[in-house]
């Protein structure tokens, strides 16, 4: 469908439009660096495209227009998306998409980070995953993977300036008159939620300005666990790159490895057997469930709901039962593999994971029925932390975030992969987008991932679990021990890497917390060329300090909660 | 000290250093520094399955003034690491401090830019666990390897027993 978007821009811009090529289906469109907010801001408009989905940079080090900002846009309503790239030379700025979605201004702090391209008109360009002390820019080709720099001391994100300034505008909100008495900026108290703090989940920051228990104003900082996951994966194999999945969202592995795994799959071209298929999205499941119980039982122990938290981590220990079976670990899991998985299911497996689900019903139904009507958790979570529906596709929104605001955006449905065709299941949705909207639609959603599960259950086929290619899977260990092709393709698949065709694709998924994409270029040699994660926690973290402004301190805890950001995913 | 009398000082002292040691090794305070993945599986090491207060280390702190085991689960990175020191120091003496694996210990298998290559560049450490993550299992063994230590430590601020490392260290 997508390609009536690039037909529209060269009908409407022209010769703007420098190129437009279609990479296994994602079409990308080259833009003169002078029209570029105009053809973002038409897409906008014009043809439903609401989203800016995400930022990626990519460096060529010999070409003179050095540098890719390509901005991927897609709508939430139909299966359209589009990537927009420019090309600029080193030093060149590029004019910032603020002007039309405030989900640039934290994707493209990053490609000014990473990759020190500026962006003209952009309100607060500073780094973002890397710290403030930092010289040069790590995601280029010739900054060293292991040179690091070492920080003395932490950042404050508000001057004197700023907190003088909080105090005014709070003191114009409460008495517009100009009588009363004026907040002077002594009254503030500036406090630091973060990074290490008990109450956030992980090493997240915001700053607030404080009067009294009210978030004057608030700053919300990254960072703190940057891993250097592209870099990272720069350095290595294609096929090396998958336990470093595992490690992004850590309450959701197994998605993590499945999404990557099928981008990769993209790349190359090839497709696992249907047996593969069903089996990832058993796992793909059971990954969103835990996910969900984890979110689900924290959120509610922030708002001093301890028993439910027995309910769901029973459940969770459970479900970690199952995964530790399949694959020996519990966070760990490192199961897929491009091209099928590492192993097949165990024997009883599909008894465990019926009887589990069975626990996973009587426990939801436990959570509600002591949530639904309780007083204190109303109290704590309706209309709290709500965001409208423009707002959140403004910010980039996905996943049960942005379902809670009543947009039926899901990537099984609108993008199915690995047969979601196939299954029967429902989008639950929510309407006011609060923290209240956020747990419900999770907890209906674990009840769909249920259904799916024993769907997939039924029909799960015998044969191979995966592809019959020496180039991409590993020889069975009789062929490497018996047989001198077996260990030469050993030896080439592990020292080589697989040789992935030279090209771009764009692989996702739905995860646990939103679209969770890789963003995939290869030169064709065994290594990636880059790769650029798509993490859903970024967009919404993004509107965190938003959310919070104005309201309760108190509020900005459960409002984190029900979120759901990962650390590990957010700052890669 | 009434007891004292007519008994040599050296005596004396090592008795003492037995009771308190004894005393401090059963009655360890942690706080958690968890920032990545491992701090997923301390939850798990500290809930009633494996249950960590079994061995002594019952009541696990949010506040560094009230705790005196720092537990540094996940990973450090450069931007983290200021904020890792100040919270060591704000921990009352005598203090430990366990990475917990190997992230915290070595920098594990993130050896890149952003990532500080172990706890011990910053903050003295004194038990290493090893595993990505660790089993809960493994975090006890090395929880009891640090009482061991304990017992044989003097009855001295950690400033003493890391000192002179630390001022090698900056
Ligand atoms: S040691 Fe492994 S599990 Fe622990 S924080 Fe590091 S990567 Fe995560």
């Amino acid at each position: 469908m997508s390609e009536r978007l690039v037909g529209a821009l060269r009908a409407e811009f022209g010769e703007a439009i420098l190129d437009s090529d279609d990479h296994r289906g994602d079409h990308h469109v080259t833009v003169d660096k002078g029209r570029l907010l105009d053809v973002l801001g038409h897409l906008r408009h014009r043809e439903g495209c609401g989203m800016l989905a995400d930022v990626v940079g990519v460096d060529y080090p010999d070409r003179p227009e050095r540098f890719d900002v390509i901005y991927y846009l897609r709508s939430v309503e139909r299966p359209e998306q589009i990537w927009v790239r420019t090309r600029v030379e080193e030093g060149e700025e590029v004019p910032s998409a603020t002007a039309h979605w405030r989900s640039a201004d934290w994707h493209e702090r990053e490609v000014y980070d990473l990759f020190g391209v500026p962006f003209s008109g952009h309100p607060d360009l500073r780094r973002i995953l890397c710290h403030h002390e930092f010289e040069g820019h790590a995601l280029r080709k010739d900054y060293p993977v292991e040179l690091g720099q070492e920080l003395q001391e932490t950042e404050k994100l508000f001057s004197d300036h700023d907190v003088a300034r909080a105090a005014h505008r709070a003191s114009l909100a409460q008495n517009p008159e100009g009588q009363g008495d004026e907040i002077a900026a002594t009254d503030l108290l500036t406090i630091n939620l973060g990074p290490s703090h008990p109450a956030m989940h992980g090493c997240l920051r915001a700053e607030c300005l404080l009067d009294g228990e009210t978030i004057v104003d608030a700053r919300a900082e990254i960072g703190y666990l940057h891993r250097c996951f592209e870099k990272e994966a720069e350095d290595h194999t294609w096929a090396a790159v998958m336990p470093y999945t595992d490690r992004l969202n850590y309450c959701s592995p197994m998605l993590n490895n499945v999404i990557y795994a099928e981008a990769v799959e993209k790349l190359i071209g090839v497709e696992v057997p249907e047996r593969g298929q069903v089996i990832r999205v058993i796992v793909s499941e059971l990954s969103r469930i835990i996910d969900h119980l984890v979110c689900v039982g924290t959120n509610l122990v922030d708002m001093g709901a301890l028993t439910m938290y027995w309910y769901t981590f029973n459940v969770r220990e459970a479900m970690y039962q199952i995964i530790e079976g399949l694959c020996g670990s519990r966070l760990t899991t490192n199961y897929a593999r491009i091209g099928g998985l590492s192993h097949d299911l165990y024997p009883g497996f599909e008894e465990e994971v019926r009887e589990k689900l069975k626990m996973l019903e009587e426990s939801i139904h436990d959570v509600v029925k002591l949530a639904a009507r309780n007083r204190i958790f109303l109290d704590r979570a309706v209309g709290v932390g709500a965001i409208s529906r423009e707002d959140a596709i403004d910010f980039g929104f996905t996943g049960p975030a942005l379902r809670a605001c009543g947009v039926e955006y899901d990537a099984r449905k609108m993008h199915p992969y690995l047969g979601y065709e196939d299954y029967d299941f429902d989008i639950p949705t929510g309407e006011d987008g609060d923290t209240h909207a956020r747990i419900m639609v999770r907890m209906a959603e674990m009840i769909q991932s249920k259904r799916i599960i024993e769907q997939a259950l039924d029909r799960l086929p015998d044969g191979p679990i995966n592809v019959d290619d020496a180039s991409v899977i590993l020889p069975p260990k009789e062929q490497v021990y018996g047989s001198i092709e077996g260990v030469m393709n050993q030896f080439k698949l592990i020292y080589e890497g697989i040789q992935v065709p030279a090209g771009t694709a764009y692989g996702f998924g739905e995860g646990g917390n939103g679209e969770l994409g890789f963003y995939c270029i290869s030169d064709g040699t065994g290594h990636p060329y880059r790769i650029k994660v798509r993490p859903p926690c970024f967009p919404i973290f993004g509107a965190y300090a938003h959310l919070i402004r104005g309201g309760m301190i108190s509020d900005a805890i459960a409002t984190l909660g029900s979120l759901n950001i990962i650390a590990g995913e957010l700052d890669r | 000290m009434a007891i004292e009398s007519g008994q040599s000082n050296s005596a004396l002292t090592t008795r003492l250093q037995q009771a308190v040691n004894w005393g401090r090794k059963y009655s360890l305070w942690p706080i958690p520094y968890g920032t990545a993945c491992c701090a997923i599986e301390f939850m798990a090491s500290v809930s009633s399955y494996h249950d960590l207060s079994r061995y002594g280390a019952e009541l696990v702190r949010f506040s560094p003034r009230q705790s005196d085991l720092m537990i540094v689960a996940g990973t450090i990175s450069y931007k983290q690491a200021p904020i890792l020191k100040t919270i060591y120091a704000q921990m009352c003496e005598p203090k430990w401090v366990i990475a917990m694996g190997v992230c915290a210990s070595s920098g594990g298998f993130y050896k890149n830019y952003g990532t500080l290559q172990g706890t011990d560049r910053v903050i003295p450490t004194d038990m290493y666990v090893a595993g990505c993550p660790p089993t809960p299992e493994n975090l006890f063994h090395g929880l009891m390897k640090l009482q061991d230590k304990i017992d044989r430590d003097g009855i001295v601020s950690s400033e003493d027993r890391h000192g002179a490392r630390a001022r090698v260290e900056g």
